[in-house]
């Protein structure tokens, strides 16, 4: 069986937006949840968050950066072509009602699951105060989408080259600070941005959520690789998760259970880049 | 009861024919099949043996009642068609129980020959006959008239797979759901390609398929439906959804890395190949490692690990040699192939180094105290008596539990404490109407047999209750 992949651009830089027809998933979908796809019969089941679903259409939408083997594969697929397996929808989904004030904060790729959760906040009635922020001008993803799916877009760059010369996190301070009454932040990006942010927020007298990343394999509880310790307790990021209260995670572990393959996943994506100079991809 | 005689050809009937196996010393470096099986003669020779009773107890023994000495004496007649045919009447998967089935506790525990000498080697003969016939291509199944009834699996496993054939013999419509991308359950993700090739799951998968069942990989009820919609939408379920989580021992530095469960070790062995340097998934190699755990998984896992070039594997099980569950044919082998047996040890920690990698496992010698509810004797650890084994890698095989998934969102179906479904030992039915479940669902992690029993008690139960509907 078969996923064929609709329409495939690259947003930014290395990041890619795949549309993926998957009727069953999109049908199911709710934001917060992930899928896990497969390109081809040796590749390996990888998890990505959903950036967009149409129920309607059938579709799911996910948006990735090249870093590893995989994803640098994934980015050579184009529309027309498929994936092997996709599954989902996967992990609990955000559990998103009228709280008033929310402060979403993405950063880098980060911003594309936070995307789906800003249109669920928006129509739950809330605030949505959205922070999104990348490297640079070029990386930042998502801005004309946000704007519309928020009542508030900030948006910060490390180099300055767009909205304010900083961190997301700054600007999530100064909202903090500013006396505005915010029920709740969720913050989604990077582990040591989701660590940073989870340390700068934790005064304030709100609730902290963080989407996390962890290595599985299945997604359904079977493996216990994603296992993470929140608030003391083992838990599996697929099932349990992905979102976790900020304050009880364990980030040091998570840092370094998602190092846990990166010689075998440098030298395979070293292969990799040497078998497309020689014409073999 | 028969006496036991010599055999016609004067053979003796008190030893079995012995299976060909790969050597020890080469098998340890390759993930092909241990037993290599019975050639004809070597059939024929074992068949012969059988005193084909009156009264057959190896029947009895059999979770899904295979006509034992029936197919024997069609093997003595040299009609392997029609001895494989006579098993499928009964084993819709007898290619794989004749590779996994605990025989030695079932049938074979009965066979009357077992008395003074060996038991019939029934088990090898299964296989034999199966792979007979997927060698002169399977049979087309001629499909009966279907009943218009619409009967959803969820789970593809032994006790699935079973039910599902059992089902479409019957007529019904049956359409199988499975999480994975690959059908088979623990067939697939668990059980390791030296004892159990994949592709001859995937044939039997292929001929369940010709029996008109539907299989939708990808598929996951509890997130994609709940088994309430399913219940809407189809006239029965049956819940086959094994016991999929992984049980941990809580200790401290369980999560480092290179600590494993037996689940996504062995899943990312078997199920993703990470063995094979074409397939991308990896699994992190070590020179040493420790599996923790006395049954199949963990002689499974101990073994996967041998073959992926670790230098020394050991077993670390509280309890003695007696008392572990794994079939004897897997102790047996792991031994032979190297295994260390740290036996009556179990660890109280994991220790690692600055980058979070596991360095060594320290545990404590156990000492057999007073049986427990189970009858087995239990361990107590000997106070002063730690001591640590060198690991790079640690494998948990301590069990598993259902995996919950299932339930989210549904309503009215009872679970015990331990998350098992409550069924009934006869049927499958459970507390919701249309639901049956069966396999490692209900009775918590057993063998795959036992699972086939019930998908095919459940199955009869289904037809029934279509029938009444």
């Amino acid at each position: 069986m078969a996923y064929r992949i609709l329409e495939k651009e690259e947003i930014a830089p290395s990041v890619h937006r795949m549309v993926i027809d998957a009727p069953d998933v999109a049908k199911a979908a709710k934001a917060g949840q992930f899928i896990i796809l497969r390109i081809d019969e040796k590749g390996e089941r990888v998890p990505l968050t959903i950036a967009d679903f149409e129920t309607e259409k059938g579709t799911v939408t996910v948006i990735f950066q090249e870093m590893g083997k995989t994803t640098k594969q994934l980015a050579k697929l184009s529309a027309g072509g498929a994936l092997e397996d996709f599954v989902g929808p996967l992990g609990t989904p955000a559990d998103i009602r009228k709280l008033g004030t929310v402060i979403l904060v993405g950063g880098g790729v980060g911003v594309a699951p936070i995307y789906p959760q800003a249109k669920a906040y928006m129509k739950a009635g809330n605030r949505v105060f959205s922070i999104i922020g990348a490297r640079n001008k070029d990386l930042l993803i998502l801005e004309d989408e946000m704007r519309k799916a928020s009542t508030e877009l900030y948006i910060a760059t490390d180099d300055g080259s767009k909205g304010h010369h900083g961190f997301v996190t700054d600007i999530m301070k100064q909202i903090l600070d500013s006396g505005e009454k915010v029920a709740r932040v969720v913050i989604i990006g990077p582990p040591i941005m989701m660590k940073v942010g989870a340390g700068v927020a934790s005064p304030y007298d709100v609730e902290i959520l963080v989407s996390l990343n962890s290595i599985m394999v299945d997604g359904t509880g079977m493996c216990g690789g994603c296992r993470v310790t929140v608030g003391g307790e083992t838990k599996f990021t697929c099932v349990d998760g992905p979102e976790f209260d900020a304050r009880k995670v364990d980030f040091n572990q998570l840092l370094n259970r998602l190092a846990m393959y990166r010689g075998e996943e440098a030298k395979a994506t070293e292969k990799y880049e040497e078998e497309c100079r020689c014409g073999l991809h | 009861m028969p006496e036991i005689q010599e055999g016609k050809a004067g053979k003796a009937r008190k030893d079995r024919t012995p299976m060909p196996e790969q050597p020890a010393e080469e098998r340890r470096k390759n993930f092909n099949e241990v037993a290599l099986g019975y050639t004809k003669e070597d059939a024929l020779a074992e068949a012969s043996r059988c005193l084909n009773c009156k009264d057959p107890k190896c029947v009895e023994g059999c979770p899904v009642n295979v006509d034992i000495p029936g197919f024997i004496k069609l093997v003595c007649e040299e009609d392997f068609g029609g001895a494989i045919e006579k098993i499928k009447a009964t084993n819709a998967l007898p290619a794989i129980c004749g590779r996994v089935c605990p025989q030695e506790s079932q049938c074979e525990a009965l066979c009357v020959l077992g008395k003074k000498g060996e038991p019939v080697a029934i088990g090898r003969l299964e296989r034999f006959c199966a792979d007979y016939e997927r060698e002169q291509g399977v049979k087309a199944q001629e499909i009966p008239a279907p009943t218009g009834k619409k009967v959803a699996i969820v789970g593809s496993g032994p006790a699935g797979l079973t039910a599902a054939a059992d089902l479409a013999k019957l007529g019904h419509k049956v359409t199988i759901f499975e999480s994975l991308h690959k059908a088979g359950g623990v067939l697939s993700y668990g059980i390791p390609e030296f004892r159990l090739p994949k592709e001859i799951v995937r044939q039997e998968v292929e001929y369940i398929k010709q029996l008109g069942v539907e299989l939708r990989p990808n598929y996951i009820i509890g997130r994609i439906k709940t088994l309430d919609e399913l219940c809407d939408e189809f006239d029965a379920v049956f819940l086959g959804t094994g016991a999929g989580l992984p049980n941990f021992m809580g200790i401290e530095g369980e999560n480092l890395n290179g600590v494993y469960s037996a689940n996504e070790f062995l899943t990312r062995v078997n199920l993703m190949k990470a063995y094979d340097p074409e397939y991308d998934t990896m699994v992190r190699l070590g020179k040493h490692v420790v599996v923790v755990g006395g049954g199949n998984v963990a002689m499974d896992a101990a073994r996967s690990a041998l073959r992926l070039g670790a230098e020394e594997v050991s077993i670390v099980y509280r309890r003695g040699e007696d008392e572990m569950p794994a079939r004897r044919e897997e102790i047996e082998h792991a031994k032979e192939e190297g295994i260390t047996f740290r036996l009556l040890s179990n660890p109280t920690r994991i220790l690692g180094d600055e980058k979070f990698n596991v360095t060594a496992v320290e545990c404590i010698k156990m000492e057999l105290g007073e049986p427990d509810k189970s009858g087995r004797r239990s361990p107590v650890p000997k106070e002063g008596s730690e001591f640590t084994i060198p690991a790079e890698v640690v494998v948990i095989a301590i069990g598993t539990s259902p995996n919950p998934i299932i339930f989210k969102g549904s309503e009215g179906l009872e679970q015990n404490r331990r998350g098992t479904v409550i069924a009934d030992e006869e049927t499958g039915a459970t507390s919701k109407c249309g639901v049956f479940a069966g396999g490692d669902v209900v009775t918590g992690a057993a063998t795959v047999i036992s699972a086939m029993g019930a998908g095919k008690k459940a199955a009869k139960a289904i037809d029934e209750y279509l029938k009444e509907k």
